[in-house]
């Protein structure tokens, strides 16, 4: 556990969060540093508009650039990127995004476990990923597939999610390293 | 689960024995899609669907077709539409004739969109659209015209939000639990496969659009697309992709003018 928790080798940060994130996720954004060590991928389930508002609101309260993907774009440290809505967001090997329009999966595009598993292919043991608040059992497999690739399984503490069903499927069915609350999660990010 | 290797091998399988080049497909997303149709089949090992794929070319026909994404619907991003609407088909209506290319049309549901803006524009009878897929088994749905009921009330309301000002039904005639447009829609198409990998260009167009696609190809196969199309489009005309695609990744963006924050181009 006390090597897993040396951030030092950390590339990469995805958080997935559905029912009750949002506020979880603004929280995290507004008090990340600016000059981050890891590249910060944010998969959150929404409604098919194809609003980039949630984009700007997550960009006025961040130091740090937040961008919403665009196909192809690259994984880059310091930045933190949001998936847009109605595409599932995957890592090529090369570092760089790549967007997948197919069915959705756990009823949701973009799916937090597709986003998981495809970082745990690209990124093997430097990611870590964070599951939050959420009605749906979404982001529990791409947990399993984080784990088997050695990267660091985190999910918020249940007691403090909005919606715990989602954090409660994961711990039990997932080896989660790490339970956090929100002020938890900003000092990892901030530590890397 | 199927490893990069193999994934290799069975592109390779294709390309020698079929002539399907996949080469250039995003690794990341050609992958899930291959481990998605290896499990959905049950094949007990990467051995046993390699050898199906080999020597069964019915089964290469449902490969294609599940390796391949072809989710689509009508008037999808109504605010594309709803540019194309005002900008783009004004412009190239003063044309004599109209030319549009939609590559990698799916199931067709984008080309009667573009015919019901194309009619609500007085222009249909003077356009002809060309309408290609690499997948023989969704065009010959797009061919039809015929599309799911269920789906209307979110495609009439993407046509309302698209700008549309007709009542949406009536441009379809429904029977059970699916509608038919009206032929005079499919009267100025023209369906045909066409694979943007090694396929060439065979008309030139005012307007093309290829949404949604070019995500499937990593960048090298990307630019090479954007090659093609730059060959088919005379100076002037359009160029759209989908929502989040972009030509910032290709030596050709400089020869283009980006319409504001829309994902259409317009040659120089
Ligand atoms: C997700 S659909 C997009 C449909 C529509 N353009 C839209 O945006 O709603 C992608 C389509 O690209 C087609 N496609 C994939 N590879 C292709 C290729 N090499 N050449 C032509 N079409 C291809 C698929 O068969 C599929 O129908």
């Amino acid at each position: 556990m006390e090597e897993k928790l040396d951030m030092s080798s950390t590339e990469i940060i995805v958080i997935g969060g559905s029912s009750g994130s949002l506020d979880v996720v603004l929280k995290i954004i507004s008090s990340v540093k600016k000059d981050i060590a890891v590249a910060l991928v944010i998969v959150l389930h929404r409604k098919t508009t194809t609003d980039s508002a949630l984009s700007e609101l997550l960009a006025i309260r961040s130091v740090a650039p937040v961008k919403e993907v665009e196909d192809k774009d690259p994984v880059l440290a310091g930045n933190i990127y949001l998936a847009p809505s109605d595409y599932h967001l995957l890592f090529e090997k090369k570092h760089i995004f790549s967007l997948d329009d197919s069915e959705k999966i756990n009823y949701s595009r973009p799916s937090i476990d597709v986003t998981f598993e495809s970082a745990a292919e690209a990124y093997g043991a430097t990611v870590s990923a964070i599951l939050l608040s959420g009605s749906n059992a979404d982001g529990t497999e791409g947990l399993l597939a984080i784990h088997a690739q050695g990267g660091v399984t985190i999910v918020q503490d249940p007691e403090t999610a909005g919606f715990p069903y989602m954090p409660q499927q994961a711990i039990l069915n997932a080896p989660v390293d790490y339970q956090m609350n929100v002020s938890e999660m900003i000092e990892y990010i901030n530590n890397k | 689960m199927i490893q990069d290797e193999e994934v290799e091998v069975l592109i390779n399988d294709l390309f020698e024995l079929y002539g399907y080049d996949f080469t250039g497909y995003s690794k990341a997303s050609i992958k899930r899609r291959i481990n998605r149709l290896f499990i959905l089949d049950s094949f007990p090992s990467f051995a046993e669907f390699r050898y199906r794929l080999k020597f069964d070319s019915t089964y290469l026909k449902r490969f294609v077709e599940e390796i391949t994404v072809n989710v689509t619907e009508m008037f999808r991003d109504p605010l594309f539409y709803k540019t194309l609407r005002e900008e783009v088909i004004p412009t190239i209506g003063t044309k004599p004739f109209i030319r549009i290319w939609h590559a990698g049309c799916s199931s067709g549901e984008e080309v009667f969109s573009m015919a019901v803006l194309l009619h609500e524009a007085n222009l249909l009878h003077k356009s002809l659209i060309y309408a290609t897929d690499i997948n023989p088994n969704v065009l010959e749905k797009a061919r039809k015209g015929i599309f799911p009921l269920s789906q209307m009330k979110q495609y009439s309301e993407n046509y309302i939000l698209s700008g549309g000002k007709q009542d949406f039904s009536s441009y379809y005639t429904a029977n059970y639990d699916r509608v038919k447009f009206d032929e005079s829609f499919a009267s100025r198409m023209i369906f045909s496969t066409h694979n943007l990998v090694c396929d060439n260009s065979f008309n030139e167009f005012d307007l093309i659009l290829c949404r949604n696609v070019l995500i499937y190809f990593d960048v090298p196969l990307q630019n090479r697309v954007f090659e093609l199309f730059d060959a088919s489009l005379s100076n002037l005309s359009y160029l759209a992709l989908g929502s989040k695609e972009t030509m910032k990744f290709s030596g050709m963006s400089n020869h283009y003018r980006q319409l504001g924050k829309e994902k259409i181009w317009r040659k120089n």
